[in-house]
């Protein structure tokens, strides 16, 4: 979708997809991934060299964006750096720099020297990195929950706001293409050969894509022009590590949870930004919950037509894309939903439509059974 | 800021060497326990998932049921933190080796265990449990970083909290850079008030990441070989009945936690 949110808003007003033929890897499969153009020459500023692998530079690029260095250089400068926390959600983290490591072992089986580098072959390596790059020196925690990862770093930030551990948060996640989520996505069938789907009738699975993105948390006081985070839900389906409990009991619990901690009824909700995967029993579940919870009033669809599964990154991206509904009153289009599923009800909005948009929710699951649901409102909002 | 107080109601702990928590108190009071057998027995688990399970969910599942037992309530009930510094290793090694040379023959139930929660997706699955369930991570500060997640929770939300955190030793070209000599695993139940149950009671403060608490042999080998082992300070002075122990928290992030038994 590009760079910023200027352009994540074009994108989703033009209803253009981002996904491309893969053209990832050395022998890379027939599927469409959405891919960041341009990383391979993004290079990291020398002094963060020792970092350098292709997830921590679109970290990097993604703090670059929309002045949001100096918004959290402002929250340093205000309460401290040791008052701010750090939370980040992501699924593989730098494991494509592990994956090149073991493509190019010397001959005695040892990692090459440029590859020696223990910080980055490790679940943390994005969080460490972007501590290091903003000076943060408050709690500094990686939520890895596979696709719902970067929407539980909001929850872990609000608690931690609420007691006082802290003052501000930087929230955010970000996944890069590997060749462990693409073989091993398609290892399980569930790849699509062509752009994903989401709740068409002849969806055939997911497309994968990349993203980073990031938040700065305050409290109301701090900043109460922007708009809010009301609340959160989590829940475990108990059910199974790659398949999504049949009735959708987990992503309903964490629903109705992020509704009760926002103060909510489902009524109140315009928007909601669905997971959407365009796998089969996701697009099925999650259907069903919306016509089960919502009035026709609240507007549905899901953005991973235009951005395919991020994965780790999906929470922080479709918490962008609900953020940018409410202050643009932009419903996003369900791209890719030309013979709508009918099991799809009266909330989906296939096309995008322009109205007011004072709560959206968005809903993020992943392996594991681990589901959760955000809830945003516009600036002033009391429920 | 003031302390934050939290209860413990149940601990366990599963090593080469110490094959529960009271092998530790019995370590620490002078004695020999013996060494539990190879395998973390895992009994939560249905026999058919616990033949298949990676090492890294029996041990896992292992001390969270040691906890849960010891603490006398329902699994199904708690919330989860389960932390880890590098998951499965095993499995990372097998992806990362596979990918180099047939890619297209990955298991696709490797690739699923592969994710950094499938400890704690297991465990949910095999107690029933619908409640928040979480998988984090923060280097040698796993277990410190966990905690503080645990608490979190444990006192903004008013809930008990299961906190597992678990490594197992490195393996192949990725375990010889970063090390992870034997396997460690350790859980804790925590709870906001005390109770029948509570066993002890934590005063933690976050401070400016002093350097960890000193261990005596074999304690600080244990673990310099294993990042959940940082766990063990507090481990200790939970064996001990009382004490302060400093955990890492983060690069420049520390915890101070002061530990009074409760009778």
């Amino acid at each position: 979708m590009g760079h910023g949110l200027a352009a994540q808003r074009e994108t989703l007003e033009s209803m253009r997809s981002g996904l491309r033929p893969n053209d990832f890897s050395r022998a890379p499969l027939a599927c469409w991934i959405g891919r960041v153009d341009g990383l391979e020459q993004a290079a990291l500023p020398a002094e963060y060299a020792p970092w350098e692998c292709r997830n921590n530079r679109l970290a990097w690029l993604g703090l670059n964006q929309d002045g949001f260095l100096a918004r959290v250089q402002q929250a340093r400068q205000r309460h401290g750096a040791n008052r701010i926390g750090l939370f980040v959600g992501t699924s593989t983290s730098s494991i494509g720099a592990t994956e090149e490591a073991y493509r190019r072992l010397d001959a005695d089986g040892n990692f090459p020297a440029d590859m020696q580098r223990p910080a980055i072959h490790a679940p943390h390596s994005l969080a460490a990195f972007v501590a290091a790059a903003l000076g943060l020196e408050g709690p500094c925690l990686t939520v890895s929950t596979a696709c719902s990862s970067s929407a539980k770093v909001f929850a872990s930030a609000q608690r931690m706001i609420a007691l006082g551990l802290i003052d501000a948060a930087v929230v955010g996640g970000v996944d890069t293409l590997c060749d462990s989520v693409l073989f091993g996505f398609n290892a399980l069938e569930l790849v699509s050969t062509q752009p994903c789907r989401p709740f068409d009738l002849t969806r055939d699975g997911i497309s994968i894509g990349e993203a980073a993105g990031f938040a700065l948390l305050q409290r109301v006081e701090a900043a109460p022009q922007a708009p809010r985070l009301l609340g959160y839900g989590e829940a475990s389906d108990a059910h199974h590590m790659s398949t999504p409990h049949p009735q959708g009991l987990g992503a309903g619990l964490a629903l109705h949870a992020a509704l009760a901690r926002a103060g909510l009824d489902a009524a109140q909700v315009d928007y909601i930004n669905l997971h959407g995967t365009a796998s089969q029993k996701n697009d099925e579940v999650e259907a069903a919950l919306v016509s089960r919870t919502f009035p026709a009033t609240t507007r549905a669809s899901s953005t991973k037509g235009f951005t395919g599964h991020t994965l780790g990154a999906s929470g922080i991206l479709e918490a962008t894309v609900a953020l940018q509904a409410i202050e643009h009153g932009l419903v996003p289009g369900n791209l890719g939903g030309d013979t709508p599923d009918p099991a799809c009800g009266p909330s989906f909005a296939w096309r995008n439509e322009q109205q007011p948009v004072r709560v959206a929710l968005s809903n993020s699951f992943g392996f594991g059974g681990n589901n959760a649901c955000l809830a945003f409102a516009a600036a002033g909002f009391a429920a | 800021m003031s302390a934050l107080r939290i209860h413990v109601e149940g601990m366990g702990l599963w090593s080469p060497q110490l094959g529960d928590f009271d092998a530790l108190r019995r370590l620490l009071d002078g004695g020999s326990p013996p060494p539990p057998p190879a395998r973390p027995a895992a009994a939560m688990m249905a026999s058919n998932e616990r033949r298949r399970a990676p090492e890294s969910v029996l041990l896992a599942v292992e001390v969270a049921g040691q906890a849960v037992a010891m603490s006398g309530r329902v699994a199904a009930t708690l919330a989860c933190v389960f932390s880890s510094s590098h998951g499965e290793q095993s499995i990372t090694d097998y992806m990362c080796a596979t990918l180099a040379h047939s890619p297209t023959e990955l298991s696709p139930t490797r690739f699923h265990n592969s994710v950094h929660n499938a400890p704690v997706g297991y465990w949910t699955i095999a107690v029933g449990c619908h409640e928040p369930s979480t998988a984090v991570c923060a280097d040698r500060a796993s277990f410190g970083a966990g905690l503080l997640e645990a608490a979190g929770q444990v006192l903004a939300e008013q809930r008990p909290v299961l906190l597992v955190c678990a490594d197992t030793a490195g393996s192949g070209p990725l375990g010889k850079l970063i090390g992870g000599e034997q396997p460690f695993a350790c859980a804790l139940v925590l709870a906001p008030t005390a109770g029948a149950a509570t066993r002890a009671r934590l005063d933690i403060r976050l401070n400016a990441g002093a350097a960890p608490t000193e261990l005596a042999s074999p304690l600080s080998g244990w673990r310099a070989g294993n990042a959940s082992a940082e766990a063990l300070p507090l481990l200790a002075a939970l064996a001990r009945g009382a004490g302060r122990c400093q955990l890492a928290a983060g690069p420049q992030l520390g915890l101070q936690v002061d530990t009074e038994a409760v009778a």
